[in-house]
């Protein structure tokens, strides 16, 4: 089975749309969204009611730390900037779509893999998986095979190695697709689709190949101009369209 | 609990034959499949207790490698997977003896060395386009395969310790020793450095030196500070070894065998044109070394040895680009000046751009379809030579020095072919050639540019002089000024 993977969407209708066309040309059956649907972009009704479709047929979705913070702006800590965009996001929603987000479990698991936003130790403390320490905590938090997270933007793969009490490193290149060996276990932070922060504006995702144990880390080149200017449009803070116009 | 292995049994499907090995680390069996028509072979990491993890490393390797290699110099991937406890990997049964046996009748003659040296250079200069360092390259890991009606070739086995510069690397942190076969294993492979393709360039040289004399360069040492001692002590001359050894295979010998990466050769095409162009060596000091430096300056080289470090090597693995083999092809029956200029002009501005480019320059020689003249023996050699005075002036004004320029004159009945076939042979990574306009008969039967282009396996950049590009397009559908580029 294909699987398209999709993290730290933040309502960004342009970058998702890129992305979901990419994931089904490439051939996937199944989508999961590794939380963070909301915050920062112009368009979290669109999303919601996007994956809330995909998940009625048979997506999984998981919930993240701004999704979390549209029904308890404590759930997180999180910078002024965020906190506004949660606060005009949290008018754009419906009752519907808030239940929906409310809903999200923290973590899914589904055969030798686990699905969570941050990672698999404390999932609702939203510790970030930023280095072999953390990939390796989070590694030991498992039994399954392989671990899909969000929550860092840039994308990352860890794995058991030899060294003790790290995990081994590993920065994946775009469309080269990755054999992962059985004998070890796997950490995939797939990177942000909405709202990129490694330099490079097009979105990220990545898609695995369940039958040949391979993942692909895909980057999707998208009309960001226009998701940057609805930011401004809609009134939220400049920076933040800024930043998806230098993937910054 | 490892499953017992015997002939008739299954493991995934596969059906197993017969054992062909018992390695210490692997066993190899044959094995068939009712949906592969290929002879197929088997492999099975030992995994009994007190196997060393090294073994079952090298093993996930090659398992991960070998899906994502292609081409004539590796065995094709056919299947792979776990039964209980047992891992296992199906690939194609290469025909064919590994080098090893040779070493049983050393000398070898110098000219099979340096036909044996050229194919398995063209194996490792299509490995490394694929961004795979073998990195344990030794007479048992290359197999000459001679298929029916067919050119022999080196096919390339066992990526346990191989390196992928698009993959993880699940050796890069797994051991603090060097991993490699003592006698082959390049000095930075020793300081930890598995990312610079000039390591089989240098296990290579060990081979060869190996088959032509006889010795092995650095002896068979078996600690890690014997390993070291190839960073400061260099090789004897191989003609001091064995005086059969021509200056020029020497030359490249040693070339292999430097222990800076820089002073090799900087790309395996680079090495298999030399091997298969011998006249065209330009000889150094090294072709006449007689004797093992001096203690004197073998003891400076020690010192430079123990402040070598690792870092300082890893940012200097070069990009194979600057390096490319370019092929100029020139018809020095038609001259025309204007395209002349023109293809001179493409061919200086690539040179130039990447600083161990070679350039070989290419002209054929049309031969009669059918039957060889023997008395125009001498007039055909006299025409040889001819050609070669002529490339020798058409180059002159590139002013390139004698290591970065050679000329061939090739003899065939279809020019195309010829091109085609020479580019190919010599892992060529970008042709160049002038195109005529185009005339009623050309138009009717196709140039022989057109042909190239279409046909070559590398990058070909079709030439035209922009005052004949005019006269000879139709109105209202010019062509492209300066270069096409199908690569």
């Amino acid at each position: 089975m294909r699987i398209g993977l999709l993290a730290d969407l933040h309502a960004n209708r342009e970058a998702t749309e890129a992305c979901l066309e990419t994931l089904s040309r490439e051939g996937c059956e199944q989508y999961v969204f590794l939380g963070d649907l909301v915050g920062y972009g112009a368009d979290p009704g669109w999303m919601i009611d996007t994956v809330r479709a995909h998940v009625d047929d048979g997506a999984l979705a998981v919930l993240g730390n701004h999704d979390a913070a549209v029904d308890d702006p404590q759930a997180s800590r999180m910078h002024a900037q965020a906190l506004a965009a949660i606060d005009w996001t949290r008018a754009q929603l419906d009752e519907s779509q808030r239940a929906f987000l409310r809903e999200l479990p923290l973590q899914a698991t589904q055969d030798d893999r686990l699905y969570v936003h941050a990672n698999a130790w404390e999932p609702a403390a939203w510790g970030y998986v930023h280095n072999p320490l953390a990939a390796h905590c989070s590694l030991m938090a498992t039994d399954r095979w392989l671990t899909f997270c969000g929550h860092v933007h840039d994308p990352a793969l860890y794995y058991t190695g030899a060294v003790p009490g790290e995990a081994a490193y590993f920065q994946p290149e775009y469309g080269m697709p990755i054999p992962l060996p059985p004998s070890r276990r796997w950490l995939a932070i797939v990177g942000s689709c909405g709202q990129p922060r490694d330099g490079n504006p097009a979105a990220a995702c990545a898609l695995m190949d369940t039958a040949r144990k391979q993942l692909t880390f895909l980057r999707v080149p998208y009309n960001h101009a226009r998701a940057a200017q609805k930011i401004r449009d809609a009134g939220l803070p400049a920076a933040l369209a800024d930043r998806l116009l230098t993937g910054a | 609990m490892p499953i017992t292995l015997q002939a008739g049994g299954q493991l995934g499907g596969f059906t197993l034959i017969e054992p062909l090995h018992e390695g210490g680390m692997a066993t190899l069996w044959r094995v068939a499949h009712p949906g592969h028509a290929l002879p197929l072979l088997m492999k099975l990491p030992r995994i009994a207790y007190g196997e060393t993890v090294n073994q079952i490393v090298g093993f996930e390797v090659e398992r991960m490698l070998l899906p994502v290699l292609a081409g004539p110099h590796v065995p094709r991937f056919i299947d792979a997977g776990d039964d209980g406890d047992q891992p296992w990997l199906v690939m194609e049964h290469v025909a064919g003896q590994t080098l090893l046996p040779l070493l049983e009748g050393t000398p070898v003659a110098p000219d099979r060395v340096a036909a044996l040296g050229a194919l398995a250079a063209l194996a490792l200069d299509n490995l490394h386009r694929q961004q795979v360092v073998h990195l344990d390259i030794k007479p048992s890991n290359l197999l000459l395969h001679a298929p029916q009606g067919g050119d022999e070739r080196i096919v390339l086995i066992d990526f346990g310790l191989s390196h992928h510069a698009r993959l993880p690397d699940l050796l890069a942190e797994q051991f603090h020793v060097p991993m490699g076969t003592s006698p082959y294993i390049a000095p930075e492979q020793i300081l930890g450095i598995r990312s610079d393709p000039r390591s089989d360039l240098f296990a290579l040289g060990v081979t060869l030196y190996h088959l032509a004399t006889g010795h092995r360069p650095f002896g068979f040492p078996g600690s890690v500070r014997g390993l070291k001692r190839r960073l400061y002590q260099d090789p004897e001359p191989p003609r001091s070894l064995q005086p059969d050894v021509p200056r020029w295979l020497q030359e490249v010998m040693l070339r292999c065998l430097e222990v800076d990466p820089d002073a090799r050769y900087p790309t395996a095409a680079q090495l298999a044109f030399d091997l298969q162009h011998p006249e065209q060596i330009v000889l150094t000091e090294r072709a006449e070394r007689s004797r093992r430096s001096g203690t004197l300056a073998r003891t400076r080289r020690w010192w430079k040895s123990i402040g070598l470090e690792p870092e300082a090597l890893r940012a200097k693995v070069p990009d194979r680009a600057h390096a490319p083999l370019i092929m100029a092809a020139i018809d020095l029956k038609q001259r025309d000046p204007a395209l002349d200029l023109a293809l001179k002009d493409t061919v200086q501005r690539l040179v130039a751009t990447a600083p161990g480019a070679r350039l070989a320059c290419v002209t054929v020689m049309r031969t009669a379809r059918i039957g060889l003249d023997s008395n125009l023996d001498a007039e055909g050699r006299n025409r040889h030579v001819k050609r070669l005075v002529g490339l020798r002036d058409w180059a002159r004004a590139l002013d390139l020095p004698d290591h970065r320029i050679t000329f061939h004159v090739l003899e065939s009945a279809d020019v195309a072919d010829a091109l085609i076939d020479y580019a190919r042979s010599n892992a060529i990574e970008h042709l160049i050639m002038g195109a005529r306009g185009v005339t009623g008969v050309r138009r009717l039967l196709g140039s022989v540019s057109a042909r190239v282009a279409a046909e070559a396996n590398c990058t070909a950049t079709v030439v035209r002089a922009r005052a004949l590009t005019n006269t000879a397009t139709e109105p209202g559908n010019p062509m492209p000024a300066g270069a096409i580029e199908p690569s």
